[in-house]
């Protein structure tokens, strides 16, 4: 059986052997059997108690400078090694004072021996101190905090099934355990006032949320147990139950297992270092399953005939050229995206992407003006093409605040960032004397952005219709003008008659103008209005996080921004070529593969979930100086990390309400051409965005059922890393990989939850503005 | 009838999977140097021929869907023309796709087209075979309920687990483990490989254990 060491004790063996100073923190017990020497054993104890002196002072000069600064080792242990190491210096001293050269008096050798044990009895107390003091967790907060999120989870999931089923009792649900949290919150604080302990902000934050829980589970068991009752007397049980609930189960397995493989990723240290890799390929994994799946179910190929049956043909249907454009797309999009990644430095035959440095570091200048070219064609394409969404939609010909900021003021956005790049990427010598104005210029320009961003903000908040309003109705006026009192002579009689003819004549004129129809008010853009507010938001934002980037990540951000889109449609085909009939509900793979966007392109904008690798100069943009506050500073650096996060949990809401926006008429269109001739008339129109406007409570079930899967999912990556981060706490990589892997992880589901929130909300806020414009409509 | 056609079935099966095993080990015998993981290109050249020929003969010979017509010589070479064209093009969008999922762009070029090679004689070339180059029997066969013998059934396992395979062989790519199978293509074709032997020896076992709910339509 060799003996085992501990790792730590490399570092002073090593650094004696060669001849260095033993590092300053070392709390290691240098190996002495590396130091004995060619000679006879007293030289050897000799030298080694030399070696050991050395590593003696270091430990104890460090425990001294370290109980100066902090007071987490205890004391009294601190004073017992200071005066085992005292003594032991002292006998050592004496003992080197009695010694000539390398001649040992004969008596003095035993204590050789018992010196050296003394020495070493030092040494490991010291270590012993250190590490029980220093690697020291609450197993038991730790486990609480585990289960908590798992509860968490689990109460998502059931909620958003739940909310399903009848939106009746979710209210009931989910109001009734927001009253128990602070109750339980309460009760704790009373019975810490009565023990006379300190309440522990934690523990009762924790005991809150867990009473809430229990209260949910609660009233949920009760309720289910209720229905199982009602339904249980109307059905008897199925009998192939097991087949089916395998065949139910095989379903879900499709996306959740991709989803337990991402978690599951995250238990291994060189699956969270090559986490970059591991999100794209789990992810053009899901898109592919996706239109597999579509073709095993047969949603891709035409409906067969009888006689097509017969042959044992099958076709594609038309539709299936545009998915598969979309998906190649999206690879080449997910495949692009790798040439943007940072790189960690646990490996070091990574070279981090070219484009993460600032334009201002090249020395090529004709390299430099071509980039910059086409960054600043790249903002400029990003313009237009939001534009031309919005007016294909019909959404920019009002001439409301909101619309004239977008045709206005996002080229002006545009032109602030193009300029800032200009003046921060010219060389610090080439301009002489304008430097003072180009200090000034980096300081101005990325503060209009700021300001005309929110401004854009604001407008969006206060007035978010985009709907140009064309109201064709007749007024309903007063036929003449009134006029006082009796009518006295026959002019005012001859004043009346040509008033009323006038206003039949108009009247008429409309009549035959427009045949049979009706007047209208004719709202262009009514049908993508949600969208459009999210769209506006999302560009807004994506600005404003691109000029905290690099100039050369604009091509990150254009690439996150068609792949959104690209993702988008496959779901909305997927969902039309399947014939899915339920729209108000947004299926498990659209969720999981819009979170795994956002992780791939944590990556793609130069991320890495480590310390060293966080963007600093991003709290430097629009503050030459140092910052006064800490809290602006911060705001800038995570907006800079947290990037894709923010665009992908604002954008959410999308999920629901792209297949409206892009409702295909064409099935209806051959739905009636295979229908006689008379039913022409029953054309249905397309609604888009307003058939949710049909079932309210189905809209607001929808947006909630929709947050709490994408919760369930942030929530279910969270705990893998928390669940990783505690297993693998006595792990080798566990500050270096794991530990910064999870307060990353953390602090990414904190913005990410915040932002689904304010997307949220940002959707109600529209839904509230269309109502009044509503009901405004209808007053006239 | 129906035993006798799982029974030839599982010994063309069983047939293939001992010449997959043989690929690795008998060319040790006449080249010297070889090995899977030392010579891989070599071995993916080897074992992609040894399949696809022994493919072609167990078709030939056994015949499964046997069509009366008789054709002309014409037309039976412009199927094999077309045969060849349907399978270069398959290696193609396999190499793309794989390309597309991560695999390096410009390097280690030969090996990905290798590696897509395999691929595609484990999965395109038994279509091939079985089906003839008429990609409306190809989208037929791959869909819930469109196999109509058992000699689909089991294209459709074979096609499936190999492919499966190759994308479990893309796991162990990140590990540290520093191995020589980690290298790039190994872990994938050796995947693919295994999936591949999985599924000729499943698929009779499967269709024997479902032979009762398996109604063929028939033509």
């Amino acid at each position: 059986e060799p003996e085992t060491i501990p790792q730590v004790n490399l570092v002073p063996t090593v650094a004696l052997l060669l001849g260095v100073p033993i590092p300053y923190s070392n709390i290691g017990e240098v190996m002495a059997d590396m130091f004995s020497g060619d000679g006879d054993a007293v030289s050897a104890a000799l030298q080694q108690l030399s070696v050991y002196h050395i590593n003696a002072k270091q430990v104890d000069r460090f425990l001294q400078s370290y109980s100066l600064v902090a007071q987490d080792l205890p004391a009294e242990q601190l004073q017992h090694l200071q005066e085992l190491f005292s003594s032991a210096v002292e006998e050592h001293t004496q003992l080197l004072t009695q010694v000539q050269g390398t001649v040992v008096p004969p008596e003095l050798e035993p204590r050789l021996g018992s010196l050296i044990s003394r020495f070493q009895h030092y040494l490991r107390e010291a270590r012993a101190v250190c590490t029980q003091s220093w690697a020291r967790f609450h197993p038991l907060r730790m486990v609480g905090g585990c289960t908590l999120i798992a509860s968490s989870c689990l109460l998502c999931y059931v909620a958003s099934e739940l909310a399903a089923s009848s939106q009746s009792f979710c209210c009931s649900c989910l109001l009734y355990p927001l009253f128990w949290g602070p109750v339980g919150a309460a009760v704790l604080w009373l019975v810490h006032v009565f023990t006379q302990e300190g309440l522990d902000l934690l523990l009762g934050l924790s005991w809150a949320a867990a009473v809430s829980q229990l209260g949910f589970f609660w009233h949920w068991w009760g309720q289910h147990l209720k229905r199982a009752l009602l339904t249980g007397s109307q059905l008897p049980l199925a009998s192939g139950g097991l087949r089916q609930r395998l065949r139910a189960w095989l379903g879900l397995a499709f996306p959740m297992g991709i989803l337990f493989f991402r978690c599951g990723a995250m238990f291994s240290d060189s699956f969270v270092v090559a986490e970059a890799r591991v999100a794209p390929f789990l992810l053009a994994s899901l898109v592919m399953l996706l239109v597999g799946k579509l073709h095993w179910d047969g949603h891709l190929t035409v409906p067969e005939g009888p006689k097509q049956q017969l042959l044992g043909f099958s076709s594609y249907r038309r539709e299936i050229w545009y998915l598969l454009c979309l998906v190649a797309m999206f690879l080449v999009c997910v495949r692009l995206s790798s040439f943007f990644h940072q790189c960690r430095e646990e490996i070091p035959q990574c070279r981090p992407s070219v484009f993460l440095s600032p334009l201002a570091s090249l020395r090529n200048t004709r390299a430099k003006n071509l980039f910059y070219l086409l960054c600043v064609a790249l903002l400029a394409g990003l313009v237009y093409a939001v534009q031309s969404w919005l007016r294909h939609y019909g959404n920019l010909n009002s001439s409301d605040p909101l619309v004239l900021f977008v045709r206005w003021g996002f080229p002006l956005v545009v032109l602030c960032i193009a300029c800032y790049w200009a003046v921060a990427s010219s060389a610090d010598d080439s301009l002489g004397k304008l430097q003072e104005l180009v200090q000034v210029a980096v300081v101005v320009f990325p503060r209009a952005v700021y300001g005309l961003a929110s401004t854009g903000l604001l407008l969006l908040l206060c007035n978010p219709m985009t709907v140009f309003t064309k109201d064709t109705r007749e007024s309903a006026g007063c036929i003449v003008t009134p006029y006082l009192g009796v009518p006295g002579s026959e002019v005012d009689f001859l004043h009346v008659i040509p008033q009323i003819y006038k206003r039949m004549q108009e009247s008429q004129k409309s009549r035959l103008e427009r045949g049979s129809c009706r007047a209208t008010v004719a709202a262009y853009g009514l049908g993508s209005v949600y969208s459009a507010a999210l769209v506006i938001a999302l560009t807004l934002l994506g600005f404003l996080l691109m000029l905290l980037h690099s100039e050369r990540l604009s091509f990150a951000f254009l690439l996150l921004f068609v792949e959104a889109f690209v993702l988008l449609h496959i779901h909305t085909c997927a969902r039309n070529l399947a014939g899915d009939a339920e729209l108000f509900s947004v299926p498990w793979y659209a969720v999981i593969s819009w979170l795994l966007a956002a992780s791939q392109f944590f990556y793609s904008t130069g991320h890495q979930p480590i310390f060293p690798a966080i963007h600093w100069n991003a709290a430097f943009v629009g503050f030459h100086l140092d910052h006064n506050t800490n809290l602006l500073p911060a705001v800038l650096v995570g907006a800079n990390t947290f990037a894709s996060h923010i665009l992908f949990a604002v954008g959410c809401p999308l999920l629901l309400l792209w297949p409206f926006v892009c409702e295909m008429s064409n099935s209806q269109r051959k739905k009636l051409k295979k229908e006689s001739q008379e039913e022409l008339q029953e054309v249905e129109e397309q609604m888009m965005e307003m058939r949710l406007r049909e079932s309210p409570e189905e809209f607001s079930t929808a947006l909630l059922r929709l947050g709490l899967k994408y919760l369930f999912v942030l929530g279910a990556q969270l705990l893998a890393c928390v669940c990783a981060a505690m297993i693998l706490r006595r792990h080798l990589m566990v500050w270096k990989v794991f530990a910064p892997k999870f307060l990353f992880e953390s602090l990414g589901f904190v913005v990410s939850s915040i932002c689904l929130l304010l997307g949220i909300s940002l959707v109600m806020r529209v839904d509230c503005a269309v109502s009044t414009w509503f009901s405004q409509l209808r007053l006239r | 009838m129906r035993e006798a056609g799982i029974g030839r079935l599982l010994a063309a099966n069983l047939l293939c999977a001992l010449s997959v095993l043989l690929t690795a080990v008998l060319p040790a015998l006449l080249l010297d140097g070889f090995s899977v993981l030392g010579t891989h290109l070599t071995w993916l050249c080897v074992c992609s021929v040894c399949v696809a020929t022994l493919n072609i003969i167990l078709h030939l010979v056994l015949k499964p869907n046997q069509s009366p017509k008789r054709r002309s010589f014409a037309h039976k070479i412009s199927r094999f023309l077309k045969c060849c064209i349907y399978f270069f093009m398959s290696c193609i969008l396999f190499h793309a796709i794989i390309v597309l999922y991560g695999a390096p762009l410009i390097e280690l070029v030969t090996e990905t087209f290798l590696f897509a090679v395999l691929l595609s004689t484990f999965t395109t070339l038994q279509c091939l075979c079985l089906l003839g180059p008429n990609i409306q029997a190809w989208i037929r066969v791959f869909s819930k309920n469109g196999a109509m013998s058992i000699w689909e059934s089991s294209l459709q396992i074979t096609s499936m687990c190999s492919i499966l395979g190759a994308w479990f062989g893309a796991f162990p790519i990140p590990l540290d483990w520093d191995r020589p199978w980690q290298v790039w293509p190994i872990s994938c074709s050796l995947g693919a490989t295994f999936g591949y032997v999985a599924g000729l020896i499943i698929a009779p076992l499967w269709i024997h254990w479902n032979r009762k709910q398996l109604t063929y339509k028939s033509r």
